[in-house]
């Protein structure tokens, strides 16, 4: 029963959440100066009778909270508004490249994953040694260095080795059967997905570290020990399973910075997602894009995050307690 | 076993409280390496940035060599896209950096500070719509949220600083909330207000000092989380265009072709710059952390300190 209140209450918090995004993405844009009339009444001789007609048809003589629930019916239909550059509807664009940015981010998340909990597990297992202080340090540093400057440093290394930008090769039109396709996106992504791997990697390595050290110290692991199991076993089967339990925290609260980290490294490998849509959208004054790529990224992270909710309860069950 | 409100040795204990605090940085840095290390790295880069215009060798406004001319006797680090010194760059970029990074982090600090001073010490409804906010903030990607408020502000420097400060209070609340929580609890709080004391002398006698060095901590580890945040808004070209930081160094660099002329010296030492003051920050703030309250190196606890978040409602632990 306290299960349930417990989904029930993270579930109520993610739609709050969500619905508080949509409100800031409204507000924040109407306290630009100007409105899309200002912009279409540039045309010379543009009268003041032209100017009411168009506020009118826009729907901006209406009262700020009557907007605010057009444009949550709107918002409830899918329509998020025309895109100013490319006079399509943002919700086709951005779903087109939310479809290029989902495979690169969840690649490089599942590396960073792989990578943090094999060095994590080392530096644990052998703490102390030059190995742990390699890997500790290793992981300190890919911390702190910019993201945008990894890939760049990626792209001084590889260039020329490995694709340096886009998803696929131009030159070929279509026409390529699908295995050698998919082949040629999946060289695309080694870039992109190694720096992410290399943003994200670090602080998973750290928290794998100190929770195996926590629980190598629990007095069960000890009875394993006495019971002559071997240590492998001890390692994965007993310790490793109450270690896991802060890494899904950790991935769920870098969920964040892995979205802002995905948008500055498809601005350099000028990989086709979300992240790059924003960038040109901030360069062209494209409102409707960044309005649009904001709300799909944060209900993406506040979705995701409901995901590890759930997940955490399923692996923990103390929590409900 | 002794009643606290009745042992004497408690008033003394309360009494001598100053002198401790005062104390405690010195026996950080005297007991904890990495606590040295970190604040050498810190004091040096903030000298570093106020001397910079007098020893940089060159000026960074002026072309003094060829473009992406390569590390060379005269120009240690080599030039830029417009034949400006490298060197000098970095030097004297690192004081807009700095700037960035110490003037948002204050914002961020007065914020954080407050809300979570106010939430922990009034509890009640008070503490529960400010911590609603905070947890809406948390989940909110704050470098999405950023770009989209600093391109509706337009591209300038106070924009950027109150970008990341307005943004990124929400752990230092929840920390300094837990925290004076359970200082509000405190026998010597209670007797101070059973005398009569007013809020304002109870926050401003008895728990600000008591958060002083957590707030200390956290200003540390908001700084590089601050300068990091301005180099990625930079890089996306929302830092005020004519200015020189870490930030806009690799982003010129990038936007002007100095991967595909080969200028790695455009690009390799302002990140090495950028990353070791970062870990310079980490490694003094946590150490203050770490002296605090030990408890952080429990595994699930110290998560936050690696991406600077609370565990929002996850159990009792949660801060």
């Amino acid at each position: 029963m306290r299960g349930a209140d417990y989904v029930i209450k993270r579930g109520f918090f993610a739609i709050v959440t969500i619905f508080v995004a949509i409100t800031i993405n409204f507000f924040l844009f109407r306290v630009l100066p100007g409105s899309a009339v200002t912009d279409l009444s540039r045309v010379p001789h543009a009268s003041p009778q032209l100017q009411h007609a168009l506020t009118v048809e826009f729907g901006l003589d209406k009262p700020k909270w009557q907007q605010y629930f057009i444009y949550l019916a709107q918002l409830a239909h899918g329509n998020m508004g025309i895109s100013f550059a490319y006079q399509q509807p943002v919700s086709q664009l951005l779903i087109a490249d939310l479809k290029n940015t989902i495979p690169m981010v969840t690649v490089g998340t599942l590396a960073a994953i792989v990578v943090g909990v094999a060095t994590g597990v080392l530096s644990a297992w052998r703490r102390g040694s030059p190995p742990d202080h390699v890997s500790t340090n290793a992981a300190i540093f890919a911390y702190a260095f910019p993201t945008q400057w990894l890939g760049l440093m990626l792209l001084i290394l590889f260039a020329g080795t490995l694709p340096a930008g886009g998803m696929e090769n131009p030159f070929v039109f279509g026409t390529e059967p699908f295995w050698p396709h998919l082949g040629d996106i999946a060289t695309h992504m080694i870039l992109p997905a190694a720096t992410l791997m290399l943003t994200a990697y670090g602080s998973y390595t750290l928290v794998i570290r100190s929770a195996l050290l926590e629980t190598l110290g629990e007095d069960y692991v000890l009875t394993a020990r006495a019971k002559g199991l071997p240590h492998r076993h001890i390692l994965w089967r007993h310790a490793m399973r109450n270690a896991m339990l802060p890494l899904v925290t950790l991935v769920a609260l870098d969920l964040g910075l892995i979205v802002g980290g995905a948008l500055l490294i498809e601005v350099i490998f000028s990989w086709p997602g979300i992240g790059l849509a924003m960038y040109t959208a901030i360069g062209q004054r494209d409102y409707p894009m960044l309005q649009g790529g904001f709300l799909i990224l944060t209900v993406s992270v506040i979705l995701l995050n409901f995901a590890a909710d759930l997940l955490y309860f399923r692996l923990d069950p103390r929590i409900s307690q | 076993m002794t009643l606290p409100l009745q042992d004497p040795q408690l008033a003394t204990e309360t009494g001598a409280e100053p002198s401790r605090r005062s104390g405690f940085l010195r026996t950080v840095l005297r007991e904890r390496k990495a606590a040295v290390i970190g604040l050498a790295i810190i004091v040096f880069f903030i000298v570093l940035s106020i001397i910079a215009p007098y020893i940089s060798p060159y000026s960074i406004t002026q072309q003094t060599c060829a473009v992406y001319a390569p590390p060379s006797a005269a120009h240690w680090l080599g030039c830029d896209d417009g034949g400006i010194d490298m060197l000098s760059e970095i030097m004297q970029g690192g004081r807009i950096s700095l700037i960035v990074g110490f003037a948002a982090t204050l914002v961020a600090m007065i914020i954080g500070g407050g809300v979570g001073i106010l939430s922990g010490y009034f509890t009640g409804a008070v503490d529960v719509a400010l911590m609603r906010v905070t947890d809406y903030l948390i989940v909110i990607p704050d470098l999405v949220f950023m770009i989209v408020i600093a391109s509706v502000w337009g591209a300038s420097l106070f924009h950027v600083i109150m970008v990341i400060g307005i943004l990124e209070w929400t752990t230092t609340a929840r920390i300094i909330r837990a925290q004076v929580m359970s200082l509000r609890e405190r026998v010597y709080v209670k007797r101070t207000r059973a005398l009569g004391a007013g809020h304002l002398r109870i926050i401003g006698k008895h728990i600000l000092p008591q958060v002083g060095p957590l707030l200390m901590a956290n200003t540390v580890l908001t700084i590089a989380i601050a300068i990091y945040l301005e180099t990625a808004l930079a890089f996306l070209g929302l830092e005020d265009p004519t200015v020189t930081t870490w930030g806009t160094i690799l982003e010129h660099a990038f936007e002007r072709t100095a991967i595909s002329s080969g200028a790695w010296w455009a690009i390799v030492p302002d990140g090495i710059v950028i990353a070791v003051l970062i870990a310079g920050c980490f490694l003094f703030g946590q150490a203050i952390e770490d002296a605090l309250n030990p408890r952080l190196k429990v595994a699930h606890l110290s998560v936050r300190r690696w991406r600077l978040r609370p565990l929002v409602g996850r159990g009792p632990d949660a801060i």
